[in-house]
């Protein structure tokens, strides 16, 4: 059993498993705090995904990819959390 | 067995974030979600990157993993600070069996600054400054 086996077999279906969830709590969530927790959630899926695809597929620039994505996935976040934290004080 | 290792990797990396997930289906409060999400997800994440670079064992990429995941270490509690005192001032209900809420009363609703401590204490009600004995499953009273 190879690695790209473990990576299709087992980490793919767990991380789907995950977004899953992730979603239907997206979804369903109460408020937007909820939301965006799950949507950051999402995030750190996708990075990992990417990581495991890296494996996958042989390819290094899946790393600067990467590095993007946590960025803006971090930017995104604090942006949603000022916002909100405006309207409540307004 | 690089390849042992790095499967191995790979497999409690991913088991972390997917019982991340489950916490934030599975947990009653925003605040529950979000520790199951911090913790979790970027333990597993960390796990995720250290194994995918083991497989390449490259120092660029290396390089680039431990720049990730430094980036990801500093950066998702920052986030998650951020996203628990919003939810904390749009009042987000509690779960039902939370017993201490120590903020309650201590943040000004107006400037969203904390007090000081000797005016919550001494001037109006010591009482409740000190246990913070507050209805839990209500919304927080600023």
């Amino acid at each position: 059993m190879s690695v790209e086996d473990v990576v299709y077999l087992v980490v793919f279906p767990l991380l789907g498993l995950g977004v899953l969830m992730a979603v239907v709590r997206l979804i369903r969530g109460p408020g937007l705090p909820d939301r965006v927790v799950a949507m950051e959630l999402i995030a750190t899926i996708g990075i990992a995904m990417l990581a495991a695809y890296a494996v996958v597929s042989g390819s290094r620039a899946y790393f600067d990819v990467i590095l993007l994505v946590s960025l803006i996935s971090f930017l995104g976040t604090v942006a949603i959390a000022v916002s909100i934290e405006r309207r409540v004080r307004r | 067995m690089n390849d042992f290792i790095v499967g191995f990797v790979l497999i409690v990396g991913s088991i972390l974030v997917a019982i991340a997930a489950l916490g934030v289906l599975r947990m009653p409060d925003l605040f529950l979600r979000m520790s199951t999400t911090t913790k979790g997800s970027v333990f597993g994440l960390v796990l995720v990157m250290v194994g995918s670079a083991l497989f390449f064992g490259d120092i660029a990429v290396w390089t680039k993993a431990m720049a990730t995941v430094l980036f990801v270490v500093l950066t998702l509690p920052v986030a998650a600070h951020m996203i628990g005192r919003a939810g904390y001032f749009d009042r987000t209900p509690l779960w039902s069996g939370t017993t201490v809420d120590e903020l309650s009363g201590k943040y000004d609703p107006q400037s969203h600054e904390l007090q000081p401590p000797d005016t919550s204490l001494v001037s109006d009600s010591p009482s409740e400054a000190e246990s913070g004995d507050r209805d839990p499953g209500k919304s927080p009273q600023l």
